[in-house]
């Protein structure tokens, strides 16, 4: 009975990545298909020229430069806040502490394209009241994009953080100042290093839900574009492998971080693995 | 507050509350009372803006009852409004997509969390990551070629002799939404797995085997002793695949049919291409409004906190 659910599961298992991988399987292959339009069905032959295609095509190029800046600038923007947004947080209680919270979690169920339309009419208003309307800052443009992104973003690092906090020793900051540390100190010294796990992984998250972002770029964007708006515009106005040559090497590239860190994973838990059992030898050899 | 100023001086204690007040105040807050402020005035010229023509009215809401439609609901004829019934299709075929990736999810996430082999855990959820990785332009672009007309779906098909006529999928079989749910379900499966498969892993085993060993099927202990206990997490999925499914402008655009209209897609049309700011935020406000609904109702239903949702 036992066995039966265990290969089931393995079977239900099986069959879902199957089902998650096909379609990007399907996707990858038609880059190498000698056909104008992007398919893998009647096969028409093996081809490089849409990576050619997609290494000339410089408004891709573009697109995927100004993802990164943008990612970059929400990570420097959003990091920052939601780590202290955590902080601040974690030093309060009750009604304010729940209020608080709401408003800051808030935009992560928000749909992403409330977040971007608000966002455009907010400036664009500020633009008016200031009598500059329509110039930056209150135009719309990239840098209102990495605004409306880090209006949810920074939530994800501020609930990463919030809960490597729960682990903190408030202990050693007491320590610290009795002891005389500055209060830049105590910060530096004590609680940022603690934090640095959260902090790392919050940067990495916001970094590729950045990349990620369409609802809210596509309305905050002027005509700078980002590579996910840009693959959108590609596939709705007629659409060449180009786009597929695009996606294998996406796809290529997810594989190869994946398999980095799977094989830095299973690394770590072999040296752990080793250790254990010396110190289990060691505990026998005490034991004789 | 105290606390804070002790540990870290009056300094660093400003920065923290400064960014804090900058995150909630002027990226969440006003930006969200701009667009309420907004959807209830005219659209005008520039000129016009503060002028006698610029006055508060429901004129705005009330666009989306314009332009009604011959339909029968249930075999009566009615007339509908073409955005109220746009706004319902959203609506349900996203509640649709939410129970489809609950019925997928659930027995994977109870397989990850109870069943499988522990040491094996990391590496199946890392394949389940790589394809969660890619993003959804991509995705949804990659169903765009399965579902074509001359696509690998139909050559398959046809190739298995099931059928001997290529279908149509992007207009549907069933409803003109099919291809837009077969998408979203694709999309968003794994914001429903992830929430289960973590609550499910807080459940003592030994609970799940008292409930055997005393005899119970095993569908009463899923529905008695798994089910209750990742209730906070289905809450969180269900809250979080119906909001990216309603919310969804690049599915339906990427593999809609134009029989099938989404409720983001008609915002955008009044915010890009009619440039009706005014409108277009008086119809996101309907959006938000039926979003902060489902939360609250999710929140009642599942009787589970805001906290336990938003994870």
């Amino acid at each position: 009975m036992i066995r039966n659910r265990a290969i089931l599961g393995q079977i239900y298992f099986g069959l879902f990545v199957l089902y998650l991988l096909v379609p990007l399987v399907v996707m990858a292959g038609a880059a190498f298909n000698d056909s104008k339009l992007p398919t893998v069905a009647p096969w028409k032959g093996f081809t490089w020229r849409w990576f050619g295609d997609l290494w000339a095509d410089q408004v891709m190029w573009g697109a995927f430069l100004n993802s990164i800046l943008v990612a970059l600038a929400v990570v420097a923007v959003a990091v920052p806040i939601g780590t202290a947004a955590a902080i601040v947080l974690n030093s309060i209680s009750g009604k304010v502490r729940a209020t608080l919270y709401g408003f800051m979690v808030a935009p992560v169920l928000a749909p992403g394209l409330v977040i971007g339309i608000s966002t455009v009419l907010f400036w664009n208003q500020l633009g008016n009241t200031m009598g500059a309307p329509g110039t930056w800052p209150f135009g719309r443009g990239l840098h209102l994009a990495t605004l409306g992104q880090v209006s949810y973003i920074a939530a994800y690092v501020m609930l990463l953080v919030l809960a490597r906090l729960q682990s903190f020793d408030p202990g050693l900051e007491e320590a610290a100042l009795d002891l005389g540390a500055s209060h830049g100190q105590v910060l530096r010294r004590i609680l940022l290093p603690h934090l640095f796990p959260a902090i790392a992984a919050s940067a990495a998250i916001a970094f590729f839900q950045s990349i990620e972002n369409f609802n809210v770029t596509l309305f905050t964007k002027a005509n700078e574009t980002t590579l996910t708006v840009y693959v959108f515009s590609q596939v709705r106005s007629g659409i060449t492998p180009k786009i597929n040559a695009l996606a294998f090497l996406l796809i290529l590239l997810t594989l190869v971080l994946a398999l980095a860190y799977e094989a830095n994973r299973r690394r770590k838990a072999r040296i752990e693995a080793e250790r254990e059992a010396e110190a289990r030898r060691a505990e026998a050899a005490m034991l004789l | 507050m105290q606390d804070l100023i002790r540990r870290y001086g009056t300094g660093l204690t400003a920065v923290f509350c400064l960014l804090v007040a900058f995150w909630i105040i002027v990226l969440v807050i006003l930006p969200n009372f701009a667009m309420f402020e907004q959807s209830f005035r005219p659209y005008l010229p520039v000129v016009d803006i503060g002028g006698p023509k610029d006055f508060y009215s429901l004129a705005n809401y009330g666009k989306i009852f314009d332009n009604g439609f011959e339909t029968t609901i249930l075999g009566i004829p009615v007339t509908m409004p073409i955005h109220i019934k746009t706004f319902l299709d959203t609506v349900f075929y996203s509640a649709v997509v939410t129970f489809l990736t609950l019925i997928f999810a659930y027995p994977l996430a109870y397989f990850l969390a109870k069943v499988a082999h522990p040491k094996s855990i990391p590496t199946l959820l890392l394949l389940l990551f790589i394809p969660m990785w890619v993003s959804e332009a991509l995705r949804a672009f990659a169903w765009y070629i399965i579902l074509t007309f001359n696509g690998p779906l139909n050559a398959l098909l046809k190739a298995l002799g099931i059928i001997d006529q290529g279908i149509r999928w992007q207009n549907g079989v069933f409803t003109s939404y099919d291809a837009i749910v077969i998408v979203l379900t694709y999309c968003y499966v794994l914001f429903m797995l992830f929430p289960i498969y973590t609550a499910i892993t807080s459940l003592d085993t030994n609970q799940i085997e008292a409930a055997e060993d005393l005899g119970s099927p095993w569908w009463r202990t899923h529905w008695r002793v798994v089910i209750p206990h990742a209730k906070p997490g289905i809450a969180s999925g269900c809250v979080m695949v119906f909001m990216l499914s309603a919310g969804s402008l690049l599915v339906p655009t990427v593999v809609g049919s134009t029989k099938a209209n989404w409720f983001p897609q008609t915002i955008y049309t009044w915010f890009n291409d009619a440039l009706d700011w005014n409108t277009g935020a008086a119809y996101s406000m309907i959006f938000l409004l039926v979003c902060i609904v489902f939360v609250i109702l999710a929140m009642r239903v599942f009787k589970v906190k805001l906290s336990d949702i938003a994870k």
